[in-house]
């Protein structure tokens, strides 16, 4: 091989690896977001506490993954945007995020819902990335994965109350699993970013981590009385998702309140 | 009945016990004023914790840096803890903490008035850990002392995060007094408009204030609410001129002859106007609060069902 060519070979896997360590910045990030909305709203004090703590772990990983992310981005463009500039100053459709993590809070089944389904997720991930071949997502990952296990348990804990606890309970577990199920999908869809860092064994392809989370997920379900939803995906416009930029309409208020602060004090420091 | 006699004796122990600085526990035999003084401080309390929650929880959305939004969620959960031990303290009294919610809900008990007050600018985070936390601490550290033991307990944890809570909210007003025009107008606005209310943290001068006499007595109380705003006057003032900003009271002065700063009085009928129930975000607060608790019902009772489902199961596999 032609050193040009090393060149432009590596140009490309750190352009694959930026774009992919800010897709899971992104997750961590607006994750994070909703849960802090329930600040001082949870249904007791323990689950303020529980919240919060999930919050605040998860906002530590957004921004040690922002702060990689901008740093692999400024290798190749000589710019760095730092944690702050990526999660305050970019659009709604530059923004990588999955769009189950933008599932608003509408109750607390849902949130529930979102988080096991999520952390189910994360948990694959971040198993899985702990043995990546670069160095410092690795490290993210191995703290990380300490986390999300509590966090996984905490909304199985949740999940089996609600869903064996009273009727009403049930029904509002399973009609909120029901809302967030088709937005699953898009965890586990492929594309050229992530089968290139797959195969540069720097991530994870997400079908590959749909087994497991299946296996987990079902037994969660099964132990909390529920039913598997039978619901098909969310299409987006031309196979576009929340990947491509392309997010629900409760995000654009989401990035409202996150950003109007830090946006109307440009350049100022906090 | 109880044998008077009886009483007698345990009332001698208790006074002794006081007198030569014990600490009282739950096990221990206490007069019912102490016990339902305590009852209402430590709820009073409590309640403050939780309160004080949402003027903070006001700005985690919008918090302007990813580190400012950290510091600022851990802080809001250290308030969801403090509630928690104080909570499992009034409990050693007898009082469970459903109980003590009803009463707050039902506006029977109170909680600190400087909750009432709007946050309406970021600015107003860094005032609240700097001055309200900062006046907390001022209240709270003699509490350590305080004579009965389980709260005694909870106050010397609780001080502890209270503290970084004060230096967190020093270091945003110490940031933004630092920053551009904007920002430190915004500091200075926000301290002018939270110097008065938090000097009423300490409650009406000693002149008029009705409960103190016997909780200096009883060791509950160690200073006079005009002595402890005295102490915190003497605090802000020198770490108001660090960060560069100036406090809205003309009366500030050194007094070499009192070895304190002289200081103006607080605006005792605002006081007692927010007291009353009138303060800008009075109603607000309580609605929260409210409303949380009332969409959290079918939640605890589902944990109840489930446990009680699970017990049943357990029992049947036995
Ligand atoms: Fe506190
Ligand atoms: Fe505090």
């Amino acid at each position: 091989m032609s050193g040009r060519e090393n060149g432009s070979v590596s140009a490309e896997r750190d352009t694959a690896l930026a774009a992919y360590t800010l897709r899971l910045g992104d997750d961590a990030l607006v994750a994070s977001h909703r849960l802090a909305e329930l600040a001082a709203r949870g249904p007791q004090l323990e689950e303020d506490v529980a919240l919060a703590n999930i919050s605040l772990d998860l906002l530590g990983q957004a921004r040690s993954l922002l702060t990689y992310a901008g740093s692999l981005e400024e290798r190749l463009t000589g710019v760095l945007r730092t944690e702050d500039d990526l999660a305050y100053l970019r659009d709604e459709d530059q923004f990588a995020n999955c769009r189950l993590v933008e599932l608003p809070n509408t109750d607390f089944a849902y949130t529930v819902a979102r988080q096991l389904l999520f952390s189910a997720y994360q948990f694959e991930l971040y198993t899985a990335l702990a043995g990546s071949a670069d160095e410092t997502l690795a490290g993210i990952a191995g703290k990380a994965v300490k986390e999300v296990a509590y966090h996984r348990d905490h909304a199985s804990g949740w999940t089996v109350r609600l869903g064996d606890g009273t009727e009403e309970s049930s029904e509002r577990m399973a009609a909120a699993l029901e809302a967030a199920w088709p937005y699953t999908a898009e965890l586990f869809t492929s594309d050229a970013v992530f089968r290139s860092v797959a195969a540069s064994g720097l991530g994870a392809d997400p079908p590959d981590l749909r087994p497991a989370w299946d296996v987990f997920v079902d037994g969660v379900l099964a132990e909390a009385g529920l039913a598997r939803p039978e619901v098909p995906p969310i299409t987006g416009p031309a196979g576009m998702g929340g990947r491509q930029g392309v997010h629900t309409e409760a995000f654009g208020y989401l990035l409202a309140e996150m950003q109007h602060l830090h946006r109307s004090h440009p350049g100022a420091a906090w | 009945m109880t044998d008077p006699g009886t009483d007698e004796a345990h009332q001698r122990r208790f006074d002794a016990m006081i007198t030569a600085e014990e600490r009282i526990e739950p096990r221990d035999w206490m007069p019912d004023a102490y016990r339902r003084t305590l009852i209402r401080q430590i709820a009073q309390h409590a309640h403050s914790e939780i309160i004080g929650m949402q003027p903070e929880g006001n700005w985690i959305t919008r918090a302007p840096s990813l580190r400012r939004k950290a510091v600022l969620i851990a802080k809001v959960q250290d308030e969801a803890g403090h509630g928690l031990y104080l909570y499992s303290a009034a409990e050693t009294l007898g009082v469970g903490r459903d109980e003590l919610l009803d009463l707050l809900h039902q506006g029977r008990q109170r909680y600190s008035s400087i909750f009432n007050y709007p946050t309406v600018t970021w600015a107003d985070v860094g005032a609240i850990g700097w001055l309200v936390d900062g006046a907390a601490i001022t209240n709270q550290v003699p509490l350590c002392r305080c004579s009965y033991g389980p709260y005694a307990r909870a106050m010397v944890r609780i001080c502890k995060e209270e503290s970084f809570h004060q230096r967190q909210g020093f270091d945003i007003l110490y940031t933004l007094a630092r920053g551009t025009d904007a920002q430190r107008r915004m500091a200075q606005e926000s301290v002018d408009r939270w110097y008065w209310p938090s000097l009423m943290m300490f409650g009406p001068p000693d002149s008029e204030s009705t409960h103190s006499e016997q909780s200096m007595a009883w060791n509950i109380k160690r200073f006079s609410n005009d002595e402890l705003r005295q102490r915190f006057v003497d605090m802000i003032v020198p770490q108001a001129e660090a960060l560069g900003l100036t406090l809205p009271d003309p009366a500030l002065k050194w007094s070499a002859e009192r070895g304190h700063y002289d200081f103006g009085t607080p605006d005792w009928d605002e006081f007692m106007q927010v007291l009353k129930g009138n303060g800008p975000c009075n109603r607000q607060r309580l609605e929260h609060r409210r409303t949380a608790h009332e969409e959290g019902a079918w939640v605890r009772e589902a944990a109840r069902a489930h446990a009680a489902k699970s017990r049943a199961r357990q029992r049947a596999a036995a």
